[in-house]
């Protein structure tokens, strides 16, 4: 049994995401993982406080994230059966997601086509378009 | 502004200069007691700094030159784990403080360096950073090594702790440690309103005043309104709670030091045949007893005083801005803070000092006498005309940036002294706000007189409580190195 990875964030189309790596999962009998990647990076500048507050603060993203988003898009698989693990983490969401894939030894990378505004993609690309280019495994990424 | 008739503001500025100057007076005079060797006027107070860089430089085994790369591969992030992705970095903390200490002290500090002992105190000021770079290294292991994680999973630390906690247990003397805490704290307050708050407020005021027409600037009387202003802004982010200023002003920080070097820079590469002279100046002028009285060890004073100042090694500091790191190791962040006087002092103080040379300001007698921030100002102002306006820009923001780190760093004095009570943190904030007013009505000596005392007195408690954990600290960069080297500590990129 394979594991499928899906990267997700709020958006409608995370959502069209799941569902289409939940149906793959239950068609091959592989399980799921939902991932989502806090945008965080290791280079910022801070104040004082921040730092202090840092730990408290990280702590409340990652419980804010998992049962805002990456719980509720779980639970679209679990529905029908499929196993489902979810995984919440800082850091660069290209790069994070690449490293996650390979470390879990994830089959595919499934990816709403969705998460920036036109300026950014047009000066970075768009996070899809980057793990398309980067991963070392398969990406489908659902319109 | 112009419209104000001038009489009472006048009278204002004066007003606050002829009781404080008195004050700052008599403090100078009890924390800077000096002592007359071969003609010099030697302060205690620097040598205890220098001396203790010195003794943790020896004691632990040179570790600016041996362990640099180390130091560099820690804040490059290379022994991370990715667990610990959104915890507080070890290149955060080392930029945290990095922006408590770079400021007025590498601009303006440099110049009363220079026109107080020629440019051989820039190569004092060098050799200093370089053996602070010890003892900062020193302060911030010892501050991971005892800091507290609050209830509710905040983390602070810093001399206070170490001092209270590790000198009781190393002493088996609980009350000494309370009381070297104490004093720290009480010093700490101190230095948070001195160096951290009126230097800064002090010598931003003046650039103002000085790219808004110097003596005929509409500001020029009424210094007071310029600090009124700063006071509102510090007072909106640490009484207000109005984060978002101090979160936009450490994003600016960075690119406007970027600017600062990239035009010390230009004006070096523009005069880059006079590259050799200029060090050569330095070097020779540093042990040339006609350089400033008291000779070579007149100099020498001056540029370790005003290194101490910038970098603040020793004085404890910058312990509790690193305290908030995500490591399991204290030392790897004695090893990260170590680059901190580098960057600060020996890198650019230098290259404000090399500015300054070159362009041979210091030896106008106008700027040097107005000393500090103008003079660095008319060095550079005679190779690129408008960038005093620029640095006017970058001054305010490193002041402002400063004077919010010091905040904390004088609420969390304030925080250990009064039990974490509300109502005192509020009339320190409150304090801390008039006093930016009173730097910046005031003229700069006896700013940078009271500035460099309550800086420098945090030193006292500070360095006793090294010395006492100086076997503590040791053992525990030997324990990290013995891991780095069996591969139990390793390098995950």
């Amino acid at each position: 049994m394979s594991e499928l990875l899906v990267g997700v964030d709020r958006s409608d189309e995370s959502r069209r995401a799941v569902e289409f790596a939940t149906e793959r999962a239950r068609e091959l009998g592989d399980s799921l993982v939902v991932v989502h990647v806090i945008p965080w990076s290791p280079f910022s500048f801070n104040t004082p406080e921040d730092n202090e507050q840092r730990p408290a603060r990280r702590a409340a993203e990652i419980a804010a994230a998992t049962t805002q988003v990456t719980e509720p898009m779980a639970a679209v698989a679990r529905e029908v059966g499929v196993s489902v693990d979810t995984l919440v983490q800082h850091g660069d969401p290209v790069d994070t997601l690449i490293e996650i894939a390979r470390s879990r030894g994830s089959a595919q990378i499934v990816l709403g086509r969705t998460g920036d505004g036109r300026v950014r993609r047009a000066v970075f690309g768009s996070i899809p378009s980057q793990v398309v280019q980067h991963a070392s495994v398969p990406v489908t990424v659902v319109p | 502004m112009s419209g104000f008739p001038g009489v009472l503001p006048l009278s204002i500025d004066d007003t606050v200069s002829e009781y404080f100057g008195p004050i700052s007076d008599f403090i100078v005079s009890v924390v800077f007691y000096s002592v007359t060797i071969l003609g010099a006027d030697v302060s205690l107070i620097v040598l205890w700094l220098i001396g203790a860089a010195i003794f943790f430089t020896i004691w632990f085994g040179v570790p600016q030159i041996r362990h640099l790369p180390h130091s560099l591969n820690l804040v490059r992030g290379r022994f991370s784990k990715p667990e610990d992705a959104g915890e507080v970095s070890h290149f955060q903390a080392l930029a945290t403080a990095v922006s408590g200490t770079v400021g007025l002290g590498n601009i303006a500090g440099v110049a009363v360096a220079i026109s107080l002992g020629g440019p051989g105190a820039t190569f004092w000021m060098i050799v200093a950073g370089f053996f602070a770079m010890a003892s900062k290294m020193a302060e911030c292991t010892l501050g991971v090594m005892y800091r507290r994680r609050h209830a509710d999973g905040s983390v602070s630390g810093g001399p206070m702790y170490y001092l209270r906690d590790g000198v009781a247990k190393v002493s088996g003397n609980a009350r000494l440690g309370k009381f070297l805490a104490a004093f720290f704290a009480v010093c700490c307050i101190g230095g948070s309103l001195g160096g951290g708050n009126m230097f800064q407020a002090n010598q931003a005021t003046a650039q103002i005043v000085s790219v808004t027409g110097g003596a005929d600037s509409p500001f020029a009387d009424i210094n007071w309104v310029i600090g009124l202003v700063f006071a509102v802004a510090v007072g909106a982010v640490i009484i207000g709670g109005i984060k978002s200023i101090a979160r936009v002003t450490e994003k600016i920080v960075p690119f406007m030091a970027g600017i600062y070097v990239a035009a010390c820079l230009i004006v070096i590469g523009g005069s880059i045949g006079q590259v050799p002279s200029a060090f050569g100046e330095i070097v020779s002028s540093a042990f040339s007893p006609a350089s400033v009285g008291g000779g070579f060890l007149g100099v020498l004073m001056v540029g370790f005083q005003r290194a101490a100042f910038s970098n603040e090694a020793g004085i404890g500091s910058a312990s509790i801005a690193h305290s908030a790191v995500k490591t399991e190791e204290p030392a790897t962040e004695g090893f990260v803070a170590m680059l901190e006087p580098l960057i600060d002092t020996i890198i650019i103080c230098t290259m404000t000092a090399l500015t300054i040379v070159i362009t041979g300001a210091w030896q106008d007698e106008e700027a040097s006498e107005l000393g500090g921030v103008a003079l660095t100002s008319s060095a550079f102002e005679s190779v690129i005309p408008w960038f005093p306006n620029v640095l006017a820009l970058a001054v305010v923001l490193f002041a402002f940036s400063t004077m919010i780190s010091w905040s904390y760093y004088g609420m969390k004095a304030t925080g250990y002294l009064f039990g974490d009570s509300t109502t005192a943190e509020i009339v320190f904030k409150v304090i801390f706000c008039v006093f930016i007013v009173i730097g910046a009505a005031l003229s700069l000596k006896p700013v940078i007189g009271f500035s460099d005392a309550m800086i420098f007195s945090m030193s006292i408690a500070n360095v006793i409580g090294l010395y006492i954990l100086a076997k503590t600290v040791r053992n525990e960069i030997r324990r990290h190195l013995g891991k780095v080297e069996s591969g139990e500590f390793a390098r995950v990129k």
